[in-house]
């Protein structure tokens, strides 16, 4: 798949945004989109670590 | 002064709580126009809590470990009658508290006198201890350069000399990175140890609270009156207190020591290197482990963060997303945009790294690690050159606190006074083993080689050293 453009984060932010209620004005996109470069490729360093499908979060309710 | 000195001069009457309090308070006065540590200074409630413990002493009252020490927290901690600002302009318009934190209690029933509240960076999701509303925490040896944060007032006001013992919070390093930069002692408990009931949480999955010194017994004096079981923190732990002053001088007896590796040798300015290599040749230490995916533990930390922390601020960023400092705004947006399956993933990954860093603990007691990579930054500093590759600071200063915290472990940050800087190294124990990082603490206390430099930033007149 090819790597997402700039148009395609900002499409991004503005339909999660909308999906979320969140007011998004134009001048914060530029940090908005570096900031989630960051946490994605955090994310995906995270994602690319295979676990058991019977891996149990580290936070588990209690009763 | 240090707590437990002025604790046992006012025990002793060779000193009175009013008379120490005062001393803080002129101190903070002299001083705090440079280092812009506190946001609040209680001063009627600090002299009424001192004129009580004096009371006591004076009908023969038994009192508490802490008699008549000084201390501050930072501002996420309720202070009955204050506004829980937590670095935000948005929350100052909050009710004032109506009752203290948990810890704050805890300290003042061992008669510790609380003087004020302390600069932080906003909603704890900072390691500069910059603030656009209040101004930066500056840095007691060097007033250009940053306190690190979240808990930068704490750093400033204990690196500083203002107060004794100070309080702070830790998610991903905010009490390690000013212990570092300030070159203070800070202990980060282990996860559940401490109750944060009545502060304001971040991410909750990762918060914990502790204190800070300037020497290990005033470290462990805290910590021990803050210990116990509280059911207003639903993570707080049902173990009683395991007090911990008691201990420190067992000295390092048979404890197995290493240096983490891997990770934890990369990304390191050289006064980082030449800190940990001073702590290894005081212990004599040879062994070196690898950590196993640190760096993708500090990965699935920042993932955990961003998201929480945009769950807990959602409401705040529909509503006033005009009052945030725009950078935090800016980063909590886009953790609020983080698909869930990374969310859920990060936390797997959390326990699979929990169990490998457990394992490892079998084969030693201690890791040793650097606090930061580097000593402050200049205040304002967006950039620096690692390796070749220039990084952005905030985002970095972390790395190796961050794999830490992510499981909970227990740390001691503790300073060695480099030149002309600085800065702070991570002695890390197993889960709800603080006494054991505390006893290789003091012996580097002992050594000489991990100390508390006086702050040569400020002056007494409240101007700038050159």
């Amino acid at each position: 798949m090819a790597v997402p453009s700039d148009r395609d984060w900002d499409d991004y932010i503005d339909a999660v945004g909308r999906a979320l209620g969140l007011p998004i004005e134009d001048a914060w996109r530029p940090a908005i989109r570096a900031n989630l470069a960051v946490s994605l490729k955090m994310a995906r360093l995270v994602d690319e670590f295979s676990l058991p499908d019977e891996a149990e979060p580290a936070s588990v309710f209690t009763a | 002064m240090t707590a437990s000195a002025i604790a046992a001069a006012v025990a002793a009457r060779k000193l009175s709580a009013v008379e120490a309090a005062d001393a803080a308070l002129a101190r903070i006065a002299a001083r705090d126009g440079v280092l812009n540590a506190f946001t609040d200074v209680t001063a009627e409630r600090a002299r009424a809590k001192a004129r009580a413990v004096d009371a006591d002493i004076a009908a023969g009252k038994p009192v508490g470990p802490l008699a008549g020490v000084p201390f501050a927290v930072k501002n996420l901690f309720d202070v009955a009658g204050l506004p829980t600002r937590a670095g935000s302009r948005i929350n100052r318009d909050r009710t004032p508290a109506s009752r203290d934190a948990t810890l704050i209690e805890r300290m003042e029933a061992a008669g510790a006198v609380l003087v004020g509240a302390l600069n932080m960076g906003e909603y704890a999701y900072d390691f500069t201890g910059e603030n656009v509303h209040d101004g930066p925490s500056r840095n007691p040896h060097d007033p250009t350069r940053m306190s690190g944060g979240s808990s930068g007032g704490s750093g400033s006001a204990v690196g500083g000399g203002l107060v004794p013992v100070a309080l702070g919070s830790d998610t991903n390093g905010s009490i390690r990175v000013p212990s570092s930069f300030c070159g203070i002692f800070g202990l980060k408990p282990t996860y559940g140890r401490l109750s944060r009931a009545r502060s304001f949480p971040f991410v909750m999955s990762l918060d914990h609270l502790g204190p800070f010194a300037r020497s290990v017994e005033d470290l462990a004096l805290a910590y021990d009156a803050m210990q116990g079981p509280d059911p207003d923190d639903a993570a707080c732990t049902a173990r009683g207190p395991e007090p911990v002053s008691n201990l420190l001088s067992q000295g390092l007896g048979d404890l197995r020591i290493a240096i983490a590796g891997g990770h934890f040798q990369k990304n390191l300015f050289p006064e980082a290197a030449e800190a940990v290599s001073q702590v290894a040749t005081a212990l004599k230490l040879t062994q070196v482990i690898d950590v196993p995916e640190a760096a993708r533990a500090r990965a699935a930390a920042y993932v955990i963060s961003t998201t929480e922390g945009a769950s807990l601020h959602l409401d705040r960023l529909r509503q006033r997303p005009q009052d945030f400092d725009p950078a935090v705004r800016d980063r909590l947006i886009a953790g609020a945009m983080i698909p869930a399956p990374m969310v859920d993933r990060a936390q797997k990954f959390r326990r699979w790294y929990r169990a490998q860093v457990l394992e490892l603990f079998k084969s030693v007691d201690v890791l040793i690690a650097p606090a930061t990579p580097c000593i402050a930054p200049k205040l304002g500093q967006a950039t620096f050159v690692l390796d070749g590759v220039e990084l952005p600071v905030r985002a970095n200063i972390g790395i190796h606190t961050q794999p830490i915290s992510f499981i909970g472990l227990p740390v001691v940050a503790v300073p060695i006074p480099l030149e002309p800087m600085p800065i702070g190294v991570q002695i890390i124990a197993a889960p709800w083993c603080e006494h054991v990082a505390l006893r290789v603490a003091h012996a580097l206390q002992q050594l000489g080689v991990a100390a508390a430099p006086a702050p040569r930033g400020v002056l007494e007149n409240g101007s700038r050293s050159a």
